[in-house]
């Protein structure tokens, strides 16, 4: 599917991202000032951490909380952006989270990641961290019977310091305002179908990253304009290192060498899946005021239609549509991988 | 059993998750054997202190002398001796010495073990591989573990140790083995008898032998199971401790949900347990797997089990591109995920080309899949399986994955399709499917102009959209034709086919379904071709160049 580079080319890409990662940096430490302290809590040496950025997620956050606590993170780190609905509170009352308080533009800070850089270079040194947002749910193979403990373990022992795992998007059968799931509960029992196959990925050179598109939301709203379909590349769980930065989401991270997860000759390498909830159907009443803010994309215009579109609740189910039952499924349909983790 | 003539010792060798040794030696001990718990000296005191007084004072413990057990030192076997002669020094009555780690995990009651090592008394469980017949090691070093020096650690000093190789290799330089050894290596955890081991403890050559050893590699897998072939009696080469080992040479680990297949092992302890698998210590430490009806023992599915894991991970499932798995053109795997057919021609000759061949080889069999406007799939349907949409934008972002994502998503029903000269087939998928043994690509040259002469379409300008279909089936051609092809290519000109459409069209039905018989079905119908050489002249008159009517000739008599 792709060419190596050469090795001269190589050296330039890896010379270019490394002043990217340094201008990342300096720029994480300058936003530094934009957070401010509302709770901080203490953690282990030893502890699995978990950094978030959320805004008004009050129906998602128990379940979220329960769901990584059950996989065994120790610490939350929150970064609240002016949540309004009481979502500040929940996280407040949480004994196992600490809690940052930013007003200021999600989309001016890199969509969170200047504030999570800088919170990251500060706090996560050594750690093994997992980086998701507030409808993002982590799995990997073996998640019911192996905690995150086993799989960092594991990973350590292989000399992996990162785990992919590529958004998986659920949604229900029909319109996306019928789907009813009271706040705390699985969202999984009303979000039960995805795309099992097809996603299609091209390898960025410059990061050596992978690019992987598709799904639901390529397939109902960007059918026409396929380049603009949502990144599905995800690098949720990280050993941190005091030198690593997020460059984009976390689609990549630099130094650029973590970026290449993927077996390049024969074989499989471990990867997981980001369970995304998106689609729950408080999105069809929020899509017409996130098209008002317009603070989730860099070139918002474009996402006008995508925005008017969801909040016509369509039905995303088609009848290739498969019903999630759990790893295993997905290991078999080659979205995710044990890769020799037996 | 008597606690006070225990029949079994156990030297356990423990570095880390003392809480779990702990645990496992309480189990020994609580079973009536006798305990050497040797304790690495990197581990700090307080720990060790701690473990003490968890254990308490057991008549049956002893804690051997502290050593720092490196992997693959010499101390590992300093500290199996040390534990093996306290145990023998202080019990005569135990009859065998059982060395495992402190991961280890006893998988079946202490009991069952004893009885089992009483009714062989005097054998020696330990797998002895003599050194040249080995297959199993990784690392490329077998007999030269035993005749070079090794004075950089491996772990640590890489790069030292592989120079030091070369050049003793290089100036043939060897160390002597000792008579009467005879190098045998397998794996370190054994089950020994006193006999055994005290002939090896108090043999006379002991110094000699220690001294040989200190200098091979890694002699806790080579040590006692060298010097048991000089003095074992009956020696049962297998070990009674369960060991998988990966590629890298590092044994895997054991989970929670490994219980079901631990119960089928034939072993009585599994190495290495990861500390915090609560369910299995919880099963095998208490009377819980009495309790249970047995199961037979099933070794084989353990190993299928880990074999198949190991195999996804070093050669993956062929044809399969995913975010863990995403290897480059020259990487010599199959690129596709099973075989597929593509034809070029058929259907512009025959007419409902897709359904006759559906019904002769029983597979559901598609239309253009890259046509300009969509992705003709089966039946019309507008998303095939794994939810591919029929989307021309879609399919033309990545005209491969979207090839490769089918054939993946569809295992085990082979895909049909046809393309033409004016599909959106780009010329790097061209290669691809020439160049992937997995395709059959059947093509009829020429046949691109029978939709304009029967006038399905009509273009602005014909000779333009003419010459430009030729040159792009031109390029077709080119390819696979060109010497790097490894897909089942047939080309025909139309005039080359038409002389026996039954029979061209029967072997390429033949290659998909080997028992297709298309005297069952018929020919399919033929489109008529009346009125194709006044069209040709009339193209050739109006400036085309000629070369194109070359596949014409015979059939239609066009000079």
């Amino acid at each position: 599917m792709y060419s190596e580079l050469s090795p001269s080319q190589d050296r330039w890409f890896r010379f270019r991202m490394d002043w990217k990662r340094r201008r990342y940096r300096a720029r994480a430490i300058a936003k530094a000032r934009e957070l401010s302290c509302v709770k901080r809590a203490r953690w282990g040496r030893e502890a699995i951490l978990l950094f978030c950025t959320i805004r008004n997620e009050r129906d998602r956050i128990d379940w979220f909380l329960k769901h990584y606590r059950d996989l065994g993170v120790d610490h939350f780190l929150f970064v609240d952006n002016g949540s309004d609905d009481g979502t500040l509170d929940t996280l407040l009352a949480q004994p196992d989270a600490s809690v940052w308080n930013t007003p200021a533009s999600y989309r001016a800070s890199r969509f969170g990641l200047d504030w999570l850089n800088w919170l990251m270079l500060r706090h996560a040194r050594g750690h093994w961290c997992v980086v998701a947002d507030a409808d993002e749910l982590l799995i990997y193979p073996h998640w019911q019977t192996r905690p995150l403990r086993a799989l960092t373990d594991w990973l350590d022992a292989q000399g992996q310091p990162i785990l992919p795992a590529m958004m998986l998007e659920l949604y229900p059968k029909g319109p996306l305002h019928t789907a009813h799931v009271p706040p705390g509960t699985d969202p999984l029992t009303a979000l039960q179908w995805f795309d099992p196959g097809n996603y299609t990925i091209a390898r960025k050179p410059l990061l050596d990253c992978l690019l992987i598109q598709g799904g639901p939301r390529a397939r109902a709203f960007f059918a026409d304009q396929p380049n603009r379909a949502p990144t599905l590349t995800k690098l949720p769980l990280v050993k941190w290192d005091m030198h690593n930065t997020w460059v984009n989401s976390t689609h990549s991270i630099l130094p650029r060498h973590l970026n290449a997860v993927y077996a390049r000759g024969a074989g499989e390498r471990i990867s997981g899946a980001l369970l995304h909830t998106k689609f729950l159907p408080q999105i069809v009443d929020r899509a017409p005021m996130e098209k008002a803010r317009a603070e989730h994309f860099g070139n918002a215009p474009v996402f006008d239609a995508y925005y008017d579109a969801v909040a016509q609740s369509p039905d995303l189910w088609c009848a290739q549509s498969a019903r999630f039952t759990g790893w295993e499924q997905l290991e078999e349909l080659g979205l995710i991988s044990r890769g020799g983790w037996a | 059993m008597n606690t006070a003539t225990p029949s079994l010792g156990v030297v356990m060798l423990c570095h880390t998750a003392l809480d779990r040794a702990a645990q496992v030696a309480r189990f020994w001990l609580k079973a009536g054997c006798a305990v050497a718990l040797h304790i690495d000296s990197a581990v700090p005191q307080a720990q060790v202190t701690a473990l003490q007084a968890e254990l308490g004072a057991h008549p049956l413990l002893r804690m051997a002398p502290r050593l720092r057990c490196d992997w693959g030192s010499w101390n590992i076997v300093a500290a199996s001796q040390s534990g093996a002669e306290l145990l023998l020094r202080e019990f005569d009555s135990i009859g065998h010495v059982l060395l495992c780690s402190g991961s280890c995990l006893p998988l079946r009651p202490a009991a069952d073990l004893v009885t089992h090592l009483n009714a062989n008394e005097g054998t020696d469980f330990i797998e002895s591989v003599a050194v040249d017949h080995a297959d199993w090691i990784t690392g490329g070093l077998s007999r030269e573990r035993f005749t070079l020096y090794f004075p950089f650690s491996w772990r640590k000093q890489r790069w030292l140790f592989d120079r030091a190789v070369d050049l003793q290799r290089r100036f043939h330089i060897s160390r002597e083995i000792p008579r009467p050894l005879e190098p045998h290596m397998g794996s370190q955890w054994w089950c020994l008898s006193r006999a055994t081991l005290d002939a090896i403890l108090t043999h006379p050559k002991r110094k000699r032998f220690e001294r040989y050893f200190k200098g091979c590699w890694i002699p806790d897998e080579s040590y006692f199971q060298t010097l048991v072939r000089l003095h074992g009696r009956r020696i049962e080469s297998h070990s009674l401790t369960l060991v998988k080992f990966d590629r890298n040479g590092r044994p895997n680990l054991f989970y929670d949900d490994h219980l079901q297949l631990l119960r089928r092992s034939d072993c009585y302890l599994a190495r290495k347990i990861w500390p915090q698998a609560d369910k299995l210590y919880q099963f095998f430490l208490t009377d819980q797997a009495r309790k249970m009806p047995p199961v037979p023992p099933e070794p084989a599915k353990i190993d299928r089990y880990f074999e198949l894991a190991e195999r996804q991970r070093t050669e993956g499932r062929a044809g399969l591109y995913m975010q863990s798995r995403f290897p480059p053109d020259d990487s010599g795997q199959a690129v596709t995920a099973g075989p597929y057919s593509v034809f070029s021609g058929f259907d512009q000759l025959f007419r409902n080309f897709d359904y006759w061949l559906g019904q002769v080889t029983g597979n559901r069999a598609h239309g253009h899949l890259y046509a300009p406007e969509r992705a003709n799939f089966h039946g019309g349907a507008e998303v095939w399986h794994g939810a591919i949409s029929n989307s021309a934008a879609l399919r033309d972002y990545n005209p491969r994955m979207f090839l490769t994502n089918l054939i993946w998503a569809t295992r085990g029903e082979r895909q049909c399709f046809s393309i033409t000269a004016r599909d959106h087939v780009p010329p790097d998928l061209m290669w691809f499917m020439a160049k992937d043994s997995n395709a059959q690509i059947s093509l009829v040259s020429g046949c691109f102009l029978l939709p304009l002469f029967r006038g399905e379409y009509k273009p602005d300008d014909v000779l333009a959209h003419v010459a430009w279909l030729q040159k792009r089936e031109q390029h077709m051609l080119s390819v696979l034709q060109s010497r790097w092809v490894r897909a089942d290519v047939r080309v025909w000109t139309l005039a080359e086919f038409l002389n026996a459409p039954e029979s061209n069209l029967q072997s390429v039905a033949a290659k998909i379904a080997p028992d297709a018989s298309i005297a069952s079905q018929g020919l399919p119908n033929m489109q008529s071709l009346d009125g194709l050489e006044d069209f040709l002249r009339a193209l050739r008159n109006k400036g085309l160049p000629p070369v194109l009517l070359r596949d014409f000739e015979g059939r239609t008599g066009v000079r």
